[in-house]
């Protein structure tokens, strides 16, 4: 595919043409972090940041989502119905999307999208976006993405791969969508340069590592039983950080939110590491301790993830669970355990 | 501090030893700079994980609720003040506890380091009274008093409140602090204000609970943003949820509170909510000259009666 030169003192032209076709959306400076959200008029995606404080889940799967409302106003035709909520699937274009978040896009997908079961907010959300990455040439020490199945660089889940090189971006068009988009913010320019050395320049700055050779052929009843878990739990203290901020956790919860005589049935992030996640309505908890939580959150990415879907580990190594951790709980020692327990 | 470090690992190695204890709860160096991990030690050969810095900030009072075996506890001054608590509110036994003070010098504030360079911050190092920050490009050397955590920087019981031993001499308490300086900025504003201030300090929640989690008097077995028959508060993101959460999360710590700062430190977006606990603290210590885990020999304010309580807000 090619790849198109666009001046950054064009840039705002290209976007401000955009934005008659698509909706724009994102990140943008929140107090001490990077947050994606729609773009108000005029507003341009900020992108002065290694990468953005929560992922770019949310422009898919957002945090907390009506699904249905209802009325139980006998007055009205449709009491006691549940009616779906209206919501803007019109085309939309996201900026600024780091290579390890598109990458977690599709391993979302695994659970949202599949022969036997659709999610129908999360596909036609996924749909009605097209994916501008942006290139990571400076990566974080914590970033552990060339050994978690993606890269600085990597194009999978992207429309576009934005690569900033100073005085302009370069563009690798990736798609027909991408394709469609570059033409609308009259990105013509073909650029006769191979971003391939950025690439390796950029892979080579990657310090972090894990290793998942072994996890596969690992019994699963050893790793859940092996010693190592209390341990390596103790610190948690059970809070949502690392699955909210990780792009490729995918669990929800389903809430009615009642006021007075209607309401709304709400989706909301959960997280496996809450007592309530698998509470059952007789008060049994089969998930009772943080152990119990932790080894969940562990084994569901690191071996039961990769045993189904044959497809690596549920993980793109963005380290912002790493590095958010309040307790410093390092899901790359964990992996080392996991990856180096022989039973 | 490897004195400090030194004497920490002797005292929890005899303890092991001995079989005085089953296991003491310390910290051990974590993988990121400015992060301590809550560890513990089983045997006399683990107590080489052992360490103390000016990152140990959160409050290991959390590790012991409602455990049974007989612990050792590394503990600075506002652990000690949580254990206190938790003897008095019956999540552990005094008895039970052998509590290693930790005269502490203060905690650094990770949040406000890490706002303070562009780049990532690759290493964090202290050198008597120093801290020396590394980043890709550049190496800043600052003084630990401008970036110690907020509460730390007007703690007047650095000391612990109760101990079996010491793992350094006691330090001379902060007398001067103006502790309440930021608690009556807000006083001064108008509700209006207020408001839009709560408002705008709450907006970057993401309800990740880890303020509530890292704080040790949150022990309810069911926290009241969690209860679902009735539900009191949704589980969106809405703003209002948002702010009762911390609104009344916060009154459940009216004269509980130590002010320890684990709270705002284990926030993964920075937010400081210690200021809501911050007003009620300064509440309880104008009203009934109260400051929480001083003695295991008084009740709290709020679960007593005295006939000279103040009571002008009866009107």
């Amino acid at each position: 595919m090619k790849v198109i030169k666009v001046d950054k003192k064009n840039w705002a032209d290209g976007l401000g043409k955009l934005r008659g076709d698509y909706r724009l959306f994102g990140p943008a400076k929140n107090k001490d972090g990077h947050d994606f959200k729609e773009l108000d008029k005029g507003e341009l995606p900020d992108f002065n940041f290694l990468n953005t404080r929560l992922s770019a889940k949310s422009m898919i799967f957002p945090q907390s989502e009506a699904m249905f409302k209802y009325s139980l106003d006998e007055s009205e035709v449709d009491h006691h119905i549940m009616r779906e909520v209206e919501k803007d699937y019109s085309p939309r274009a996201v900026f600024g999307i780091r290579p390890c978040d598109a990458t977690a896009f599709l391993l979302v997908k695994r659970n949202f999208d599949t022969p036997e079961y659709k999610d129908p907010y999360w596909i036609r959300s996924y749909q009605a976006g097209v994916y501008v990455g942006l290139a990571c040439n400076d990566p974080c020490s914590t970033c552990f993405c060339t050994t978690a199945g993606c890269g600085p660089f990597h194009e999978e889940g992207l429309d576009v791969l934005l690569v900033d090189a100073g005085d302009h971006f370069l563009a690798k068009v990736l798609t027909e969508k991408g394709k469609e988009l570059a033409r609308a913010a009259g990105w013509t320019a073909e650029a006769d340069v191979d971003i391939g050395p950025m690439k390796q320049t950029a892979e080579s700055k990657i310090s972090s590592s894990v290793n998942t050779d072994k996890l596969r052929e690992r019994v699963t009843t050893e790793l859940y039983q092996a010693p190592f878990w209390e341990e390596a739990a103790f610190a948690c203290i059970n809070c949502g950080t690392c699955t909210y901020s990780c792009p490729t956790c995918w669990c929800f919860d389903i809430q009615d939110e009642n006021h007075k005589n209607s309401g709304i049935r709400m989706r909301n992030w959960d997280s496996c590491m809450y007592p309530l996640f698998t509470l059952h309505g007789t008060g049994h908890n089969p998930r009772e301790t943080k152990v119990h939580r932790v080894r969940q959150r562990f084994m569901h990415k690191l071996k039961y993830y990769v045993d189904k879907y044959d497809a690596g580990i549920q993980c793109v190594g963005c380290g912002r669970c790493v590095r958010l951790c309040p307790v410093n709980i390092d899901i790359r020692k964990v992996c080392e355990l996991m990856n180096s327990y022989e039973g | 501090m490897l004195r400090y470090i030194d004497r920490i690992r002797e005292i929890s190695e005899k303890l092991l030893k001995e079989g005085t204890v089953e296991m003491v709860i310390g910290f051990q160096k974590g993988t990121m700079p400015m992060m301590n991990r809550p560890c513990f030690a089983k045997g006399p050969e683990d107590v080489r994980n052992f360490v103390w810095d000016s990152n140990c900030g959160i409050n290991l009072t959390s590790y012991l609720t409602d455990r049974k075996e007989k612990i050792g506890i590394v503990a600075k001054g506002c652990d000690s003040r949580n254990i206190v608590t938790h003897i008095i509110e019956n999540k552990i036994k005094r008895e039970q506890i052998f509590i290693i003070g930790v005269p502490c010098k203060g905690m650094i504030d990770r949040h406000k380091i890490a706002s303070m360079f562009e780049t990532e911050i690759l290493s964090v190092a202290e050198e008597d009274g120093k801290v020396i920050v590394k980043t890709g490009e550049a190496e800043k050397t600052l003084e630990k008093a401008d970036v110690l955590q907020k509460n730390c920087a007007v703690c007047t019981h650095r000391n612990p409140s109760i101990y079996d031993e010491l793992a350094a001499d006691l330090l001379e308490e902060q007398k001067d602090a103006d502790r309440y300086a930021d608690v009556r900025e807000i006083e001064a504003m108008t509700p209006g204000e207020r408001w839009n201030y709560f408002d705008d300090l709450l907006s970057p929640c993401i309800r990740c609970y880890a303020c509530r989690n890292a704080c040790p008097l949150c022990y309810c077995p069911t926290c009241f943003v969690d209860e679902s028959r009735p539900q009191w508060v949704g589980k969106s993101t809405d703003p209002i949820d948002t702010k009762t959460f911390h609104f009344l999360r916060a009154y459940h710590c009216a004269g509980r509170c130590t002010d320890c700062g684990s709270c705002e430190r284990a926030c993964p977006v920075g937010i400081n909510m210690r200021l809501l606990t911050k007003k009620l603290e300064k509440d309880c210590y104008e009203s009934f000259g109260w400051e929480a885990g001083l003695t295991l020999d008084q009740r709290p304010p709020l679960d007593t009666y005295k006939p000279e309580d103040p009571e002008e807000f009866i009107k």
